[in-house]
């Protein structure tokens, strides 16, 4: 029997596990990057590759090591480097020695017969469609609930009175997610997991700040990749929106502050109106829609080398003046170090409080 | 006295500034540019341009700089596709952008948006809509292009012919008078491949070619490749083709040479931190290990690249082949 592996995203893992149990295959779990997956991923992989490609290469390979013989990606039409990846993947593999499949996910708008075909490979168990229809729904829910709790965590963890706290309990909740395999048990273990995040001890007088995240998606979304970005920020005391889930842009909680619906690509628009590959343009959208929201500050994450987001940070400078929103770029490779980032961030939180001080004693003399 | 464009030279200029030149030439609008590389453009580039950004990208910023002051307009178009399928490095389409918003003190920025993909006659429209921003007429516009297609084509068949696009403007410029030297006799003979702008900016490619002449090697480049020979390649064992242009036919151009070339070596030049070249060097790379009777060498070049490391580095690979080749000559 194929043993299937995929690229490991933040907590994602548990719905694309569950998806692909449910379709009778056996899974390989493709462990959280360590130090050795980037030991392993920056040898084997071109110097100049995209981090994210670097540490998938790693993963990969530790996966095979753990039995894996197939491996489930996405593959994309461009502009950028990421739908090339998994064919390089494919040929390092191979050149390595390894004899793996991919079963390469292509936009099914572009390439109908590709999404049948890989399904067709996928569903051991013969499903039928409308079998599999329903068990791609309850994933779906699944990484909804992983999301929301993720969501609520940021905004939790900078309140909370107990350093700590927010992130154990986080965990707890995940786990009983991870648990749930009905639709039922998925919504009364997410009902659960928030509630007990609410639950955490916290003050009502913490001086929050807010600040938003953009970039590349991978960064993004898997924290082993940003040295827990996120957390860090939050144990400053800072709020975190991060401007991607793999669940989408959900707008009915971001737009409760201005009435102004505006789309990322519109607020782009007047900066950079070519969609650039990666997600250069929505960093520079988003950073403008979370100035108009009163945001504190934005940070934006890229990978090393990563074409559209340097394309963005050589815009973004001038949004950051038009808006008068501190913007700090971390470009991630795998000599980036935490506590390195941790005294940027330090920074950069002094910097916006102080700001933000300022402003208010400011609207004291004018007001 | 007739409006001023301004045109870097560097990233597309290599390629097309003959096209661009004769057209708005045609449509009475003279034409400056920054002229060869110098160290003083780096310079500059390195210092505008994100410390980050590949080193072409920092010429770029380079050549706008020294331009700036002496144009009325920056003709900067938007280059997103020119064959149908595939695209420009993510940062040429951003490029107008990125120059506007972190230059200051620039003329407008000319931005026109070209990409075949939609449609067969944008191209046409594009420069139909070049031509109204001069005020030229919609017929004289259609003049011009059709007539600045022609330049392009000689153009791109002289370089066919194995001259430099410094020799090749010379000669569009004076027909007939060709100072260009004739080729000295060499014994070996490697194809380089990377990007146009890499490859032909002496400055910045360390004179790369210029010393392979020297060394007594003939060089080979994609431009003297028949297109069709290359389309001829497919999408060289590729599930998918490269998505961007000209990766696509420096690949292309790698796997012609290491089957059909009848080249002593090959050289990949690249730019350090250049995004498309991760893959398009790994591939290649791959591919050599398939033919091994013929070395293959990586160059990489940033803003530090010296001159002598460059010149050691170039003749132990000259030497090497040429034993190489020796050996194989006496054995046979
Ligand atoms: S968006 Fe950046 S990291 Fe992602 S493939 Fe493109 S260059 Fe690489
Ligand atoms: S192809 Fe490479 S060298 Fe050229 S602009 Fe893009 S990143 Fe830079």
């Amino acid at each position: 029997m194929q043993k299937l592996t995929f690229p490991r995203m933040g907590e994602s893992w548990r719905t694309f596990k569950m998806l692909l149990e449910d379709l009778g295959n056996e899974v390989v779990v493709p462990p959280r990057p360590s130090k050795r997956t980037l030991d392993l991923g920056v040898r084997y992989s071109p110097e100049f590759a995209c981090f994210p490609l670097k540490i998938l290469t790693g993963t990969y390979l530790e996966a095979i090591e753990m039995g894996a013989d197939t491996i489930v990606t996405s593959g994309g039409i461009g502009p950028c480097r990421a739908g090339e990846y998994a064919m390089l993947h494919h040929k390092i593999l191979a050149d390595l020695g390894h004899n793996i499949k991919m079963v390469v996910f292509e936009p099914p708008r572009f390439y109908p017969f590709n999404f049948i075909k890989n399904v067709y490979i996928l569903n051991r168990a013969r499903h039928s469609i409308r079998g599999i229809i329903a068990l791609i729904k309850k994933a779906w829910r699944k990484l909804q609930a992983l999301d929301n709790a993720e969501k609520l965590s940021h905004v939790i963890r900078p309140r909370e009175l107990i350093t700590g706290t927010t992130t154990r309990v986080y965990r707890k909740g995940l786990e009983w997610i991870d648990q749930a395999y009905t639709n039922e048990q998925i919504i009364d273990a997410e009902t659960a997991a928030l509630e007990a995040l609410r639950n955490v001890p916290q003050n009502p007088e913490a001086e929050v700040l807010r600040v938003g995240i953009v970039g590349e998606i991978y960064v993004l979304l898997e924290p082993a990749s940003n040295l827990e970005i996120e957390e860090t920020l939050g144990n400053l005391g800072v709020e975190v929106e991060r401007s991607m889930f793999l669940t989408g842009w959900t707008r009915d909680n971001t737009w409760t502050e201005t009435t102004e619906g505006m789309t990322v690509k519109a607020a782009a628009e007047p900066y950079l109106p070519e969609l650039v590959g990666g997600h250069g343009r929505d960093s520079i959208g988003n950073t403008i829609l979370c100035a108009k929201r009163g945001f504190d500050g934005m940070i934006q994450l890229a990978p090393f080398t990563c074409i559209p987001e340097i394309v963005a940070r050589t815009i973004l400078p001038k949004v950051s003046r038009d808006y008068d929103i501190p913007v700090l770029t971390f470009f991630l490779d795998e000599q980036t170090g935490k506590a390195g980032m941790t005294t940027r961030l330090e920074a950069f939180v002094d910097l916006m409080r102080r700001k933000k001080h300022f402003r208010q004693g400011n609207g004291l003399l004018t007001g | 006295m007739a409006v001023k464009v301004g045109i870097p030279s560097a990233l597309l200029y290599y390629t097309y500034y003959p096209l661009w030149r004769a057209f708005f030439n045609e449509i009475g609008v003279q034409v400056v540019t920054s002229g060869r590389t110098t160290k003083n453009i780096l310079d500059k580039g390195v210092r505008e341009a994100l410390a980050d950004a590949c080193v072409p990208i920092k010429l770029f910023f380079g050549h706008v700089m020294e331009i700036k002051d002496q144009v009325d307009y920056l003709y900067i178009p938007r280059v997103v596709c020119l064959n149908g399928k595939t695209i420009y490095c993510p940062k040429f389409l951003g490029l107008p952008d990125m120059i506007r918003h972190s230059l200051s003190n620039i003329p407008p920025v000319i931005d026109v948006r070209m990409d075949t993909r939609q449609g067969r006659f944008s191209l046409i429209k594009a420069y139909q809509e070049l031509g109204a921003r001069f005020g030229a007429s919609k017929n004289s516009t259609l003049l011009a292009y059709c007539k600045a297609r022609l330049v392009l084509i000689r153009y791109m068949s002289l370089l066919r012919k194995g001259l430099t696009p410094a020799e090749a403007l010379s000669l569009l410029d004076k027909p007939g008078q060709s100072k260009i030297a004739a080729p000295p006799k060499t014994n070996l003979r490697f194809a380089v491949v990377g990007y146009p702008y890499a490859i032909y900016d002496s400055f910045i490619s360390v004179n790369l070619l210029g010393k392979l002449r020297k060394l007594g090697v003939s060089v080979l480049t994609a431009d003297n490749i028949n297109p069709f020979l290359l389309t001829l390649q497919n999408n060289c064992h590729l599930p998918k083709r490269l998505f961007w242009t000209f990766s696509d036919i420096a690949l292309k151009a790698a796997h012609f040479v290491f089957r059909h070339g009848r080249v002593d070596g090959v050289l990949h030049l690249t730019a350090f931190g250049c995004g498309p070249d991760s893959l398009v060097n790994k591939l290649i790379e791959l591919e050599s290990k398939k033919h091994r009777e013929i070395p293959f060498m990586t160059l990489m070049i940033d803003e530090h690249t010296g001159e002598a490391g460059m010149a050691t580095r170039l003749e132990a690979f000259v030497d090497m082949v040429r034993r190489r080749k020796e050996a194989r000559l006496c054995k046979s």
